[in-house]
């Protein structure tokens, strides 16, 4: 089926709409857009960050999710309280594949899961006193870790615990950092204030604490702002980096220290990856010690190149020689990657859901093998993101914003994509439904995805899911046996 | 003769613990069965009748054992005047924790409990202040206290009080079977101060079931932490809380409130004379402005 034309497109968006009540309608139908490359300003055509519907089954997360989850996990030498009841901490305990260096449980606690385990009593009497007293445990049993964050869970902010007392007087006797993380999963409309309030947390409690120290740099120290380390990717990132010249100091937050955070303020350049979770504190960070910060982009070799050369023209000629040389280096073994699966995946049509910054990052990565992403949305995007979006897509392509699962499953069904990237959530809907899938926020437990080495991974894995034979045996018997019965009348 | 549950509100210190307790002790004096449950961190809705300073509460001793699921019945209960059946929900201290959930753990509790037997005539849910959180309407909720009374006095701020409360059981009412049964009038001693409540129970669509006068007799026997019923049987207060409690065994009157607005409010205290005209011309202007 080729690709939909505008009037096409704008029509299945507005048969989508017609199951919902007139209200619902109205809502929904500011967040869901036909793309056009000439609109400059995305608030003209598409609605974002504003309240989910009732009722929809939004695939969002919460503002503990934001923090907890993404921006503070993954800080390898820092234990990370889930202040609450249980569940919050348990079922977000290692789901998002931040790997890292280290022994865990020893001088690293990344796959670890920390909580007060709040009973009645604690939120009857509040939870300040366990608290306190869970940070003496920590210290105890964990003596190597570096500091400690407490990440609120909804009823800290319920009953009004002062948490920030009880973290000021813990840093203060353990001579520690000990955060105190408002990121109560009620507050905002999804894990998007949480990622705001993770990094204002970073800014007031982490930053300033080396300022005015000493600090050997060079002119070619940078910091990774906004790479997880999902899979490797962090790694498969830095190596690209450090090849061409430049030295990181620190990476945020995948396989990262608070060491490395509060050594940020001296890196001449701060390179953000996943903009919509850390552009904060890299605004923050220009504002405050003049750090200029930059936007790029690893998924595939041709914005690998791109974001290559863009990084270097910040620097001298040597850094601006090192990029080339590793474009040079890695161009024959991108080029083999190619040759061996565009021609299978040459014309493959693909549609995304997920969040931060891929929507639009992974555009890139699917064109160098040929394939076309024909529509996209995020989960927590902000008007600033459709912004650098409406240009990597094509015009006439879908864009919906806090898509539902009804909405989303109606466009797969009609646009008919050769294959749909987003979360474990949606992934069995659309198997169950014949169409190929991969998780885009674990990378299917596969990865890495950046750089140069993520991006032969990532074509292999697109393939496998893609040609994967058993996509043509999903045709239930009873259907299949009609089908040459069919045939015969016909004949 | 089926179990009534029954609830008092009213604005705080306007004397709810108290009239409670001698309302209570009047009615096991004349020969019924009945349990007070104090809703409130305070605790101090049973020491009348228990001659204690505040008895053990649910949430207390349940942050002791570790969880309320650890608790037995009559760790909880005690037994005063009467036969009475005292338990207080107990809370935290005022700055820290949940007041509200500790009122809905410990009425959970007493009812998985079966602390609500056969044998009970009346239970009296003696609620903190104002309904400040749902936890605080946990009493009127369903199968839980149907009748209300309203604690309240000529003052201005009782009256506010009593309307804000009115409309929080309407929104119970017309879900469940929550009814206002009656303003109880603690005197404070203002002027056509009985009127005026009758005034205000009418337009709330209710009555008031009785007029308690001032009588230093209830500071004398609570400084002995007993209800005067207790205290001085023969006082001619003691006769007042049988009044009370006499009319309140034999109400009927179980109304859905009509809650009034500010402006019907205001308009009836200037008739009373508790509120002046209001004078347009000084709103916002400071004393040196006005002097000018």
């Amino acid at each position: 089926m080729s690709a939909l034309t505008r009037e096409e497109t704008e029509a299945l968006i507005q048969e989508v709409l017609e199951v919902y009540p007139e209200k619902a309608k109205k809502d929904r139908a500011k967040h869901l857009a036909v793309n056009d490359q000439s609109i400059e300003q995305s608030k003209k055509c598409i609605t974002s960050n504003r309240k989910s519907l009732p009722g929809v089954m939004t695939i969002r997360g919460c503002a503990y999710a934001g923090s907890k989850g993404v921006v503070w996990g993954p800080i390898k030498d820092m234990i990370h309280i889930s202040h609450g009841p249980v569940g919050c901490g348990q079922y977000s305990r290692a789901g998002r594949r931040n790997y890292y260096v280290g022994t865990t449980g020893v001088n690293t606690f990344g796959t670890m899961n920390f909580t007060s385990d709040f009973q009645e009593k604690d939120i009857v009497f509040g939870g300040d006193k366990k608290l306190a007293k869970l940070i003496g445990e920590i210290e105890q049993l964990f003596p190597l870790n570096k500091g400690i964050s407490v990440q609120s869970e909804c009823p800290i902010g319920l009953i009004g615990d002062d948490i920030e007392a009880v973290s000021k007087k813990a840093a203060a006797e353990f001579n520690k950092p000990v955060v105190p993380v408002r990121c109560e999963g009620f507050r905002g409309v999804s894990q998007s204030l949480g990622h705001h309030i993770a990094n204002d947390a970073i800014r007031d409690w982490v930053l300033p604490r080396r300022e005015g120290k000493a600090f050997e740099g060079t002119p070619y120290d940078v910091a990774v702002i906004g790479d997880y380390n999902i899979g490797g990717d962090a790694w498969s990132s830095r190596i690209l980096l450090e090849e061409m010249g430049l030295r990181v100091v620190a990476q945020w937050s995948g396989d990262g220290t608070i060491a490395e955070m509060e050594k940020t303020p001296y890196v001449k350049v701060n390179l953000i990856h996943c903009y919509r979770s850390m552009n904060y504190i890299a605004r923050h960070m220009e504002e405050k010690y003049s750090i200029p910060w930059m936007e790029y982009n690893f998924f595939g070799p041709t914005k690998v190149a791109e974001s290559l050369r863009a990084i270097a023209a910040l620097f001298d000629d040597k850094i601006k020689e090192g990029a080339e040389r590793v474009i040079a280096k890695y161009q024959p073994l991108m080029q083999a990657v190619i040759d061996k699966y565009k021609p299978r995946l040459e014309g493959k049509r693909v549609m995304l859901y997920v969040g931060g910054l891929r929507p639009r990052h992974v555009i890139g990565a699917y064109e160098d093998l040929g394939m076309e992403v024909v529509g996209t949305g995020y989960e927590f995007g902000h008007n600033d993101d459709y912004d650098r979006t409406i240009k990597d897509m094509g015009n006439a392509t879908l864009i919906y914003d806090d898509v539902t699962g009804f909405e989303f499953e109606e466009f797969v069904k009609r646009v008919k994509p050769d294959l749909v990237g987003s979360g474990i959530k949606e992934k069995f809907i659309f198997q169950k439904m014949g169409v190929p899938f991969r998780q885009m926020h674990s990378w299917d437990y596969s990865g890495p995805y950046h750089g140069y080495d993520g991006f032969a991974i990532f074509a292999r894995d697109m393939d496998m899911t893609l040609n994967n034979p058993c996509w043509s045996k999903i045709t239930a018997p009873w259907l299949k046996q009609a089908e040459p019965e069919a045939a015969k009348k016909a004949a | 003769m089926a179990l009534r549950q029954c609830a008092i509100y009213g604005k705080g210190g306007i004397g709810k613990s108290t009239t409670t307790q001698n309302l209570v002790a009047a009615l096991a004096e004349s020969g019924k069965k009945v349990m007070i449950v104090g809703c409130d961190p305070k605790a101090d809705s049973t020491r009348l009748i228990l001659h204690s300073k505040a008895q053990n509460s649910v949430m207390e001793l349940a942050a002791e054992a570790g969880s309320v699921e650890d608790l037995e019945l009559e760790d909880v209960l005690s037994v005063g005047y009467g036969g009475i059946k005292c338990v207080e929900s107990g809370g935290p201290e005022p700055g820290v924790g949940c007041a509200g959930r500790g009122v809905i753990t410990a009425i959970n509790f007493l009812e998985e409990e079966g602390a609500y037997d056969d044998e009970l005539d009346f239970v009296f849910y003696d609620v903190l202040g104002d309904v400040v959180c749902g936890g605080f309407a946990m009493p009127i909720r369903e199968n839980k206290a149907q009748e209300i009374y309203i604690v309240c006095s000529g003052e201005m701020m009782a009256m506010y009080a009593a309307n804000n409360i009115a409309k929080g059981i309407v929104k119970y009412a017309n879900s469940g079977s929550v009814r206002l049964a009656g303003l109880i009038c603690n005197s404070r001693q203002t002027d056509r101060e009985d009127e005026l409540i009758i005034a205000l129970a009418e337009m709330l669509g209710t009555q008031m079931i009785h007029f308690i006068p001032r009588a230093n007799s209830v500071q004398h026997a609570e400084i002995r932490r007993m209800t005067v019923i207790e205290y001085d049987p023969t006082n001619k207060q003691a006769d007042e809380y049988r009044a009370l409690a006499n009319k309140i065994v034999n109400n009927t009157k179980f109304v859905i409130p009509t809650p009034i607005t500010m402006d019907e409010l205001e308009a009836l205290l200037m008739e009373f004379g508790i509120m002046e005209v209001e004078d347009e011309s000084i709103i916002g202007k400071k004393a040196s402005e006005l002097a000018a």
